[in-house]
């Protein structure tokens, strides 16, 4: 990691609770452009919160409490009038894989065609390009009006990578993508994020510490809502300058 | 003393079977009772002939004409304003001692009797805003005795819908409008229908509501400000005042196999409308990976 790379999502003091209970005590992090970053930690402490809160999904929750700072490329995410803004400048990717009751087509064309119709043969490019990226495009390619219901676990979850890609964002986080997933699927899903981090950058919250050391350039350990370390993810797993990661990647609690 | 949990287990099938035969037996009786006493007296001239000498002769036509264009207007109006309520009370609204209130509130308007939104109507409808005794007024009635049930329905289905749909489609920027329209709604949509075939069925099947807020007049309407009958209320009418018996019992089979044909198509459309949605059968999936 010798070149100077540019800060993406700049965090400081980041408090944020749900009625009350603190789930982020104060955290400062920046996630740098074209990185994976890898949040690991074991339950409850705070990785979720951390991603709800950068893409404002925190707003939809009542009760919710957001405190200090997040920028994206320097602008205050709470600046933005409207949030579909900045959600389509970052996507999401949840655990458990959603595919929308229609179409895989229509799947990856939700997103795109809620901002602006599409041209020509627009649409069918995106469809195309989304499910390269998301290694899907050999098993599907042949059946873009089969209801995405039918897909695979595995096939579902790529398809939700797919149509977050469609939609073009800047960041993509994902949420512990392949809790469910068979270790094939998860490769395949693995692969698809090193392709992307040349466009894109990436913060990949996993429960999974081997495949933090698998795909992670750098990687941020929390701890009880606190940000115990970040560092490259080889330093992480190798040397680790706080005892408590050190127990954590070892597998001694967690 | 205890009782064996297989002998238990016995028991409590075949009491749930009796209950569940005796409801279906109950259910075949009166179909059946009315079906036999009205099938003799049904004629292709019964469904296309005017009502004459007060539905001694003739046939019902005014009055299947009248039952169709006041469901039209009951379920025209209570249908989109229900949905819509629904959608904004479930989706728009924090849960709070308002929303509570005005739910609270629906409950009780769903249990008033026909009878009270008959006089309301009368004296809102037929009297104050002087559209008299009309189709118009025994719609505009029955659309607001029916609101409630659709409401109600169309809340319990839209707060069915999961989270997840609602999550995933904010994250991909749409915003609240969006996230209705094109992920909530759509999975809605069985549970909605249900609601307003509901509404339709209660629409047809009352009589007090038309009966003071529609009149009985039992020429064909040429306007929605004509007065009319339903065929409830055709029926009410000739077994009340023994007119005819076996007119009213062939309004009655009528009556009846209306109500099936809707729920059949509703039930149709809804099954077109939903094809391919929903999560198939495991035995039905084909060779996904």
């Amino acid at each position: 990691m010798t070149e100077a790379l540019r800060v993406k999502i700049e965090i400081r003091d980041l408090r944020a609770g749900f009625a009350g209970k603190e789930a982020l005590k104060g955290l400062s992090l920046d996630v740098l452009e074209h990185e994976i970053l890898t949040v690991i930690g074991p339950a409850n402490s705070g990785k979720s919160t951390l991603l709800q809160a950068i893409n404002r999904m925190m707003d939809r929750i009542p009760g919710a409490t957001v405190e200090g700072s997040i920028r994206l490329d320097g602008r205050d995410v709470r600046s933005f009038d409207a949030v579909e803004e900045l959600r389509r400048r970052i996507g999401m990717v949840f655990a458990v894989p959603v595919p929308l009751p229609m179409s895989i087509r229509e799947n990856l064309l939700f997103g795109p065609l809620l901002r602006r119709r599409l041209r020509g043969d627009e649409a069918d490019r995106l469809v195309e390009k989304s499910l390269r990226a998301a290694f899907l495009w050999d098993e599907v390619k042949d059946r873009l009006d089969l209801s995405a219901l039918r897909l695979s676990g595995g096939q579902q979850q790529r398809l939700c990578l797919a149509r977050t890609l469609a939609v073009e964002p800047d960041v993509i986080m994902l949420d512990e993508p392949c809790s469910g997933l068979d270790p094939i699927s998860t490769a395949q899903v693995e692969e698809a994020l090193r392709e992307l981090k040349s466009e894109r950058t990436i913060i990949l919250v996993t429960n999974n510490t081997k495949q933090a050391a698998r795909v992670g350039d750098r990687t941020a350990f929390l701890l009880m809502g606190e940000l115990i370390e970040v560092d490259t993810t080889e330093r992480i797993f190798t040397k680790p300058s706080k005892p408590q990661t050190e127990d954590y990647v070892t597998g001694r609690f967690g | 003393m205890r009782v064996p949990p297989v002998v238990a287990e016995k028991i409590a099938r075949g009491l749930l079977m009796l209950a569940c035969a005796s409801a279906v037996a109950v259910l075949l009786f009166v179909i059946g009772f009315v079906m036999w006493g009205g099938f003799r007296h049904l004629s292709w001239g019964f469904l296309t002939q005017p009502i004459l000498d007060m539905g001694r002769e003739g046939g019902i036509l005014p009055a299947i004409v009248g039952t169709l264009l006041m469901v039209l207007v009951a379920v025209g109006i209570a249908g989109p304003l229900g949905v819509a309520s629904a959608i904004y009370l479930a989706e728009y609204t924090v849960e709070g001692r308002l929303t509570q209130t005005i739910r609270f509130g629906i409950n009780c308007l769903a249990g008033v009797p026909s009878i009270i939104f008959g006089l309301f109507g009368f004296i809102l409808f037929v009297v104050m805003l002087g559209f008299g005794w009309s189709i118009l007024s025994g719609g505009l009635s029955l659309s607001a005795m029916v609101l409630p049930t659709i409401i109600r329905t169309s809340e319990e289905a839209i707060r069915s819908v999961p989270r997840p749909f609602r999550d995933v489609a904010a994250s991909l920027g749409a915003t609240r409008w969006q996230t209705v329209r094109r992920s909530v709604l759509p999975y809605a949509l069985p549970g909605i229908l249900t609601g307003v075939i509901l509404g339709i069925g209660r629409s047809i099947e009352d009589t007090a509501v038309v009966l003071f807020t529609a009149g009985s007049a039992v020429g064909m309407p040429r306007s929605l400000f004509d007065s009319a009958r339903t065929m409830s209320a055709h029926f009410y009418i000739l077994a009340r005042e023994g007119i005819s018996n076996d007119k009213a019992y062939a309004t009655a089979a009528v009556l009846i196999c209306t109500i099936l044909v809707i729920n059949i198509s509703a039930y149709g459309i809804m099954h077109r409308m939903m094809r391919g949605r929903r999560a198939p059968s495991r035995s039905a999936r084909g060779p996904a990976g």
